[in-house]
């Protein structure tokens, strides 16, 4: 409960600065870009400057029984920070410090508000990368994306945020602060706690300090943009390319109804005609294997019937990723909202996914245009409607459940990169099973006997 | 007249839709990345729009009102928008409904209701010219510093501040109405903005100079209104409407081809908030698109309408650039003046490190919200003051005074020019 002695006491603990208490000021961490979902709007906000604040918190709430949700620049896509009770946000948008960079050990250490695009601007002067980006790096800190193990374009080649987290300070839900990890390579010492925290949606422990791993930023790249008139051959293409034994930074894939509306709006010179385009880029250190990599994604699509062309300048470059930056902005201008969905199948499935969202489009009347990261089959179906027609509403409804059936069914999962937060939690046990769930329950209850953490999220806690 | 965001807020719901709330606008949005709180930036400003339409709080609620305004309505939020939310629809709609239901303070009410009589109210700058010196200290031909009284009335108003001298005879009493020269190439209308009127003169006589030495015959109309963006900003938009209507109506007295700015401000006032605030007025609706095509900005009026004779004289400086927001982000007008500024022999262009980020004026959002202003400002004049340049030159005379006064506050050496002053300076130094 919060009433004016929690709130007296937040105050204390953070200073009156940074406490926020009227509700114009909560409205605006009601929410984040997930559309649809239920949400509350939170009884107070804070805002941390270092870890003993937040274990202070944590204290309180415990006394007092009050829900935190953790929040990083609320860009998540499952409803990750977004309050479902009048409890406290506690917003790390002010902890945003890099600690350390040591370009010898090839760590970064940084508080958990730091944004993403700016942690890798940080480390560019060593020549250095920090590779998951989310589409919103260039506002989502590192502290959200690690609670949501956030993907990217370069997930095919690079991995996901899991991939380059090696320790961490968490604030658990009974106060005690705990680290694990460091800068060493290799660290089998305890379970591993990566694995436990990375993801977690908030609901196991709140992040304060991150220990992230760096690499060598690629020296080359080549960036080429491929076009089929088959479905089929497009998904062929993906696949060979991995078969070769090329595995292309980028791989992303477009479909007709996307290829349309980008053309339509953006104008960016793409035929209209084809029902899929590709674009893919190879990176790495050295010139001529760079070089040999993009020879071989050419073969591939001259056999598989693609037509293709290749960027030799960075400007034919950014020509070439205009299609792909445009495809969201471009899909958005048809009707007043768009939904994006995360669906994700084998890679060798891929074709068969499209193929079937495109049915489901037919079958509710619904347009739908699909792009994502096709090398890793983690597909973006845009759904675009009028949440102001509700006959509409209800068909996507109906057609969302359906894609992910779907996707289950062809060995899929739910979420490649968005998280299962508010937005996803109904079809939970549909993938992981009643056992899965359960096993969720007891680890939650192990380590958060009074439900205080984002409590609501990830985790059903009731049938 | 059909109803706009303006006179209805639940017209606004169409536009508030839009909104994805991404966050990309968190990226670029000046307030937000001084203040890192939500409804710093317009995603936020937007969730609060929902939440009155949804009965969830009054449009009246006091702290509701103060960060609605606390918005500089750069538009570099537009910008990076994927879904085309028209912010500043949204924004202006708000602070309009606020003005409706809360009325306008006394203060604004007064000064607003001088803009509407342009020869009261020039009589009043000219009076308050001669008077400046009871307020602000001369510091040297062109500088003025506040007295200490003036400190309980802002916090901006500490021993650092500066402001460029009011000039006693406007620019506009200083030349003709109309500037003739022997078969023009073009007919334009000068629409000078007050700025330029009363702080800086010389922008003003430099364009002319530069038109004339590209053969253009100029209307200076003398009794031109504001262009009503300092009202509009602050949501009274029936004074804008009524000073857009004015001015209408004096450049349809006029046989000009052209409109030709040299304020970001004044040009996507005339170009953009004009056929916007006057949409589906009878008679009004079809002049403001009329007129909305009709006006450039100097630099695209030089590149684009018509044969520019680029200056031969050279002006041997280290010249940095900064976009003005409602140039760049408004009018879309980046290149041009960069490509005049390279075609100026024995200049140099250096580009700071991120020329289009606000330089924290947003009118009198520098006075009224000091603290953030001024955290916007010190960035603008690092970036500067890293790039070693004699001058910073600018679209806008907004942008101008408060980079002088940033570049002072913050020891630069740096000298603020507008594109013309340079260009005039260039042609001036042929012979």
């Amino acid at each position: 409960m919060i009433d004016s002695n929690f709130i007296s006491k937040c105050k204390n603990i953070f200073g009156a600065e940074n406490v926020l208490t009227e509700k114009a000021d909560l409205i605006a961490y009601s929410y984040d870009s997930t559309p649809g979902i239920h949400r509350e709007i939170p009884g107070v906000v804070v805002f941390p400057e270092n870890t003993k604040q937040v274990q202070e918190l944590i204290f309180l709430s415990r006394q007092t029984k009050t829900s935190i949700y953790p929040r990083g620049a609320g860009t998540c896509l499952s409803g990750g920070p977004v309050p479902l009770s009048k409890g406290v946000v506690i917003s790390f948008q002010k902890m945003n410090k890099i600690i350390e960079i040591d370009p010898d050990n090839l760590t970064a250490t940084v508080q958990p508000g730091v944004i993403i695009a700016d942690l890798n601007n940080a480390v560019s002067k060593y020549g250095l990368l920090y590779p998951p980006d989310p589409g919103s790096m260039a506002t989502a800190t590192v502290g959200g994306s690690v609670a949501e193990n956030s993907g990217g374009l370069r997930g095919l080649k690079y991995g996901v945020t899991k991939h380059y987290i090696m320790g961490m300070e968490v604030v658990l839900p009974t106060g005690e602060i705990f680290r694990y990890g460091g800068k060493t390579v290799k660290n089998v010492t305890a379970y591993d706690f990566t694995s436990l925290f990375v993801g977690s949606e908030g609901t196991l422990g709140i992040i304060t300090e991150i220990i992230c791993k760096l690499i060598p930023a690629p020296k080359y790249r080549k960036s080429m943009i491929a076009f089929f008139d088959k479905l089929e051959d497009a998904g062929k293409t993906v696949t060979d390319i991995v078969r070769a034994h090329v595995i292309p930074a980028t791989l992303e894939i477009m479909d007709k109804v996307t290829i349309q509306t980008v053309e339509n709006y953006a104008k960016v010179g793409l035929p209209t005609n084809v029902e899929a385009l590709l674009l893919i880029e190879v990176d790495g250190m050295g010139k001529d294997s760079v070089e040999w990599e993009a020879e071989k994604c050419i073969e591939i699509i001259e056999n598989n019937n693609g037509k293709f062309k290749i960027a030799e300048t960075d400007q034919e470059r950014d020509s070439l990723w205009a299609a792909r930056r445009s495809a969201l902005p471009a899909l958005a201008q048809v009707k007043p909202a768009t939904i994006l969905e995360d669906a994700t199948v084998p890679r060798t499935k891929l074709v068969d996914m499209l193929v079937s969202i495109q049915k489901i489009a037919k079958k509710y009347n619904l347009l739908i245009g699909t792009f994502g990261h096709a090398g890793d089959g983690n597909l973006h179906p845009t759904i675009l409607i009028d949440p102001l027609d509700k006959d509409e509403m209800e068909r996507f409804h109906k057609a969302v459940d359906e894609i992910f059936e779907v996707a289950l069914s062809f060995g899929g999962t739910l979420s490649g990169e968005h998280g299962i937060g508010i937005a996803k939690l109904k079809y939970l046990k549909d993938e992981i099973g009643r056992s899965g769930v359960e096993t969720m329950r007891r680890i939650k209850q192990a380590l958060d006997p009074d439900n205080i953490l984002n409590p609501g999220k990830l985790v059903p806690m009731e049938d | 007249m059909a109803k706009t965001v303006f006179d209805d807020l639940e017209t606004l719901k169409r536009e508030l839709i839009r909104c994805m709330k991404c966050g990309n606008c968190m990226a670029v949005c000046p307030i937000y990345n001084v203040e890192k709180k939500e409804s710093s930036v317009a995603r936020g400003k937007i969730a609060l729009g929902e939440a009155v339409l949804e009965d969830k709080i009054n449009i009246d609620d006091e702290t509701l009102v103060k960060l609605i305004f606390n918005c500089l309505v750069c538009k570099s939020c537009m910008m990076a928008c994927p879904s085309g939310v028209r912010f500043d629809r949204i924004i202006l709609g708000l602070r309009s409904a606020i003005a409706k239901k809360k009325g306008i303070p006394f203060i604004k009410k007064v000064l607003f209701g001088l803009l509407k009589n342009p020869e009261l109210f020039d009589k009043g700058m000219k009076a308050f010219a001669t008077m400046q010196g009871l307020f602000f200290k001369k510091e040297d031909e062109k500088t003025r510093t506040p007295k200490g009284f003036l400190k309980q009335f802002g916090k901006r108003f500490d021993d650092d501040f500066v402001l460029p001298e009011l000039t006693k005879e406007s620019f506009r009493d200083r030349v003709n109405e109309v500037m003739d020269v022997q078969n023009p190439q073009a007919n334009v209308i000068f629409f000078t903005g007050c700025s330029v009127n009363y702080f800086y003169p010389e922008v003003g006589q430099d364009l002319l100079y530069v038109l004339k030495r590209n053969n253009i015959r100029v209307i200076t109309p003398r009794n031109q209104n504001c262009c009503g963006m300092p009202v509009m900003v602050h949501g009274d938009i029936e004074t804008a409407r009524e000073l857009a209507k004015k001015n209408l109506d004096i450049f349809e007295k006029t046989d000009a081809q052209y409109i030709v700015t040299v304020c970001g401000s004044c040009g996507s006032a005339l170009k953009h908030e004009y056929p916007i605030i006057l949409e589906g007025d009878k008679v009004y609706e079809e002049k403001a698109k009329k007129w909305s095509e009709k006006v450039y900005d100097i630099s695209t009026f030089l590149l684009k309408a018509i044969k520019f004779e680029p200056p031969k004289g050279k002006v041997e400086l280290k010249v940095t650039y900064h976009d003005s927001c409602h140039l760049k982000k408004s009018m879309k007008v980046f290149n041009e003046p960069r490509q005049l500024l390279k075609m100026i022999p024995g200049l140099t262009l250096v580009e700071m490190k991120k020329p289009d980020a606000c330089c924290g004026s947003g009118g009198s959002y520098h006075l009224t919200h000091t603290d953030t202003a001024l955290k916007i400002a010190k960035a603008k004049a690092e970036d500067i003051k890293q790039t070693k340049a004699d001058v910073v030159c600018t679209g806008c005379p907004a942008c101008m005074m408060e980079l002088f006064e940033g570049i002072h506050r913050w020891d630069g050496k740096c000298k603020v020019l507008h594109t013309v002053n340079l260009l005039a300076e260039a042609y001036k130094k042929e012979a």
